[in-house]
């Protein structure tokens, strides 16, 4: 066979067939039924924080003294805290935060983390083992230790919050991104791009990065579900978001501490849309990975 | 370990000899040694061996030939193609590609010479970028090295490219795991041209092709030879392909050359005792012949390349091993005119 008699039979290709997207997500549903329930959470509180301003009956910030303390109803469906200000208002509101922060502590996170393990993946040596060593020193401290340790130095405030929370997070997604990292190093490919003379910003962010987009998609969506805990976690103690900004943390610190038993439905609320928001995001993470796990998905 | 100093200068090449000049050498490496060191420790990491991948083998590449290397999984002949491209810094050697050698270059000063110097790997799956469509596979080398500044004309040579490989236009919009093995291939045939290269090296380019596949491949590949005036280094262990494709052929064992030939001169009259081994090995396509055949296996099996036997590293599994052969190390000699050999015996 000659080369041109290989040319004209190319002509006829096999065409590569693709599921259209409705019927796909209704598989995905079927596979994942507890990832499409916590999928569900995350567009809810999604959908509740950007039109929060539509949905919320009442300002989340404003006082109504003669309202206090008013159980769930018809007038307050959630009831009215000590200052008398909406609870339904203040959780929608809260979604904001709470999401504000998540995703802006995960992403950070998670971006400085992927950079640093897939340098550190490919340049291996001294380099390597610098960076494993100053992620493991951090790894060293508990999450909330390390994130206390930070709000004290920096002091409370939203942005400081996310620092906060983004610090612990690099390390650990490093970790799991440079193990992605090292497999792809030996892979002919980067091989190819190195006797190509590419650089090596150019072979790390288009040839390796792109190849570790899973394990990084995984821990961000894991590292939302954790941050909203530890913002709640910080602003429970009070190191973290500041009153009168609405944040589930803060309205159960408020809530829990004296009228947990007078009026019950202060830090029950709250405290429900931070076990939901976390189980949300930690079932869809866990659907995700495992959605992108060819070994798991083969079975 | 100077046994290799004086250079093999090889015969002329077979079929096309009036476009192969000799002394035209396009590449020429010198005693090239590529010890991987074993480590202990973590943070204080000490040596506590030497694998000797490569242990100074010399051969020179002339202007439009092809050279085959040849030899069983880990003697080291797909390490002689990485340090070529300079993939591992090789331990002590020279490799000189136009009267530079390349050993001697730090990173930037590579990056021209990396245009002229290319390489086709064994796996056609993992050689190319999953999350990359394939037109941009062919098109990156081009935008980096600055050949086709202009994006229009980047996407006519990569369209030019893919049909002189035997690709049609349409799969330039495609992604790796669209294509079939023998369609992969080519993408990194079209990358490892895009640069204009002289000089490519065919890392077992088709053993993970099926034979008809294989064919075809092998077909593109003299027939880029042609058009385009390469010069390869065929590295493989099929060695009917070897024979169909390449002008000499070098065999490897344990990091060392045990011989170098003309194509039909290594295979007609092999020297080596690893040589005739090897040959015997292929199989003959009758069953009736293959039946009634006499197999001459290689007794034992490959020593470790980081306890290598001394003397000639051959000897212990040698048939025509005299006592002498495990003190001596063999010196590679030229017993015929562009035949060499590293054997005392023969």
């Amino acid at each position: 066979m000659t080369v041109s008699d290989v040319r004209t039979d190319l002509g006829a290709e096999e065409v590569v067939e693709r599921t259209p997207w409705p019927a796909a997500i209704l598989g995905l549903i079927a596979r994942y039924p507890l990832g499409a329930a916590g999928a569900l959470v995350v567009v809810a509180m999604i959908f509740a924080a950007v039109f929060a301003d539509v949905i919320a009956p009442y300002d989340p910030e404003a006082n109504a003294y003669e309202y206090m303390f008013t159980a769930p109803g018809g007038q307050y469906w959630l009831g009215a805290d000590d200052f008398g200000r909406d609870i339904f208002s203040r959780i929608i509101y809260g979604a904001r935060t709470a999401l504000f922060v998540g995703f802006v502590a995960a992403f950070v996170g998670a971006t400085g983390g992927l950079v640093l393990g897939v340098a550190s993946a490919y340049f291996g040596g001294w380099f390597d083992l610098i960076i494993q060593r100053v992620m493991d020193v951090i790894m060293a401290f508990p999450l909330i230790i390390l994130a206390l340790a930070v709000i004290s130095v920096l002091g409370p405030g939203i942005d400081k919050v996310i620092i906060a929370i983004t610090i612990p997070f690099i390390p650990q997604c490093a970790r799991v991104v440079r193990s992605s990292a090292l497999a792809i190093r030996e892979i002919p490919y980067i091989d190819a791009a190195r006797a190509c003379g590419f650089s090596h910003a150019r072979i790390i962010l288009r040839h390796m990065v792109p190849n570790v987009m899973a394990p990084f998609l995984i821990m961000i969506t894991a590292f939302v579900g954790q941050a909203i805990l530890l913002e709640a976690t910080l602003s429970y103690l009070g190191l973290g978001v500041q009153e009168p900004v609405p944040a589930w943390g803060l309205m159960l610190k408020s809530g829990a501490e004296e009228y947990a038993e007078s009026a019950p439905w202060i830090p029950i609320f709250p405290g429900i849309a931070i076990s939901l928001a976390v189980f949300g995001f930690n079932l869809f993470g866990d659907a995700l990975r495992d959605a992108l796990d060819p070994k798991l998905r083969a079975q | 370990m100077s046994v290799q100093q004086a250079l093999p200068p090889g015969g002329p090449p077979r079929g096309s000899a009036e476009t192969i000049q000799k002394g035209d050498v396009l590449l020429d490496v010198r005693d090239l040694k590529m010890y991987f060191p074993v480590t202990e420790g973590i943070v204080f990491r000490r040596t506590v061996a030497v694998v000797k991948a490569v242990d100074g083998i010399s051969f020179q590449i002339r202007k439009g030939e092809t050279l085959g290397l040849v030899g069983e999984s880990g003697c080291g002949k797909t390490t002689t193609g990485r340090c070529i491209l300079q993939l591992e810094r090789p331990t002590s050697g020279e490799i000189i590609f136009e009267g530079q050698n390349l050993n001697d270059l730090d990173a930037r000063a590579l990056r021209p010479l990396r245009r002229k110097i290319q390489v086709i790997f064994q796996d056609p799956y993992s050689s190319l970028n999953p999350r990359m469509k394939t037109g941009d596979i062919v098109a990156e080398p081009m935008y980096v090295h600055g050949i086709e500044p202009d994006a229009k004309a980047r996407e006519r040579r990569v369209e030019e490219l893919f049909s002189v490989c035997g690709l049609s236009v349409k799969m330039i919009d495609r992604y790796p795991h669209e294509m079939s093995g023998g369609q992969r291939q080519r993408v990194g045939i079209a990358r490892a041209l895009s640069l204009n290269p002289e000089f490519i090296i065919c890392d077992e380019a088709v053993s993970a092709l099926d034979v008809s596949i294989q064919a075809q491949v092998i077909n593109l590949l003299e027939d880029l030879r042609e058009e385009f005036g390469l010069t390869y280094l065929f590295i493989a262990h099929d060695l009917s392909v070897v024979r169909h494709l390449c002008h000499r052929v070098a065999v490897m064992y344990l990091g060392k050359m045990v011989e170098l030939a003309d194509c039909d001169e290594l295979y007609d009259n092999p020297l080596h005792p690893y040589t005739r081994a090897l040959l015997a090995a292929v199989p003959v396509p009758d069953p009736a012949i293959e039946a009634k055949r006499e197999h001459q296996t290689v007794k034992g099996e490959v020593p470790s390349p980081m306890n290598p036997p001394s003397g000639c590293v051959f000897h212990p599994r040698c048939p025509l091993a005299v006592e002498s052969c495990g003190r001596k190390i063999p010196e590679f000699r030229e017993v015929k005119p562009g035949h060499w050999v590293a054997c005392t015996e023969t």
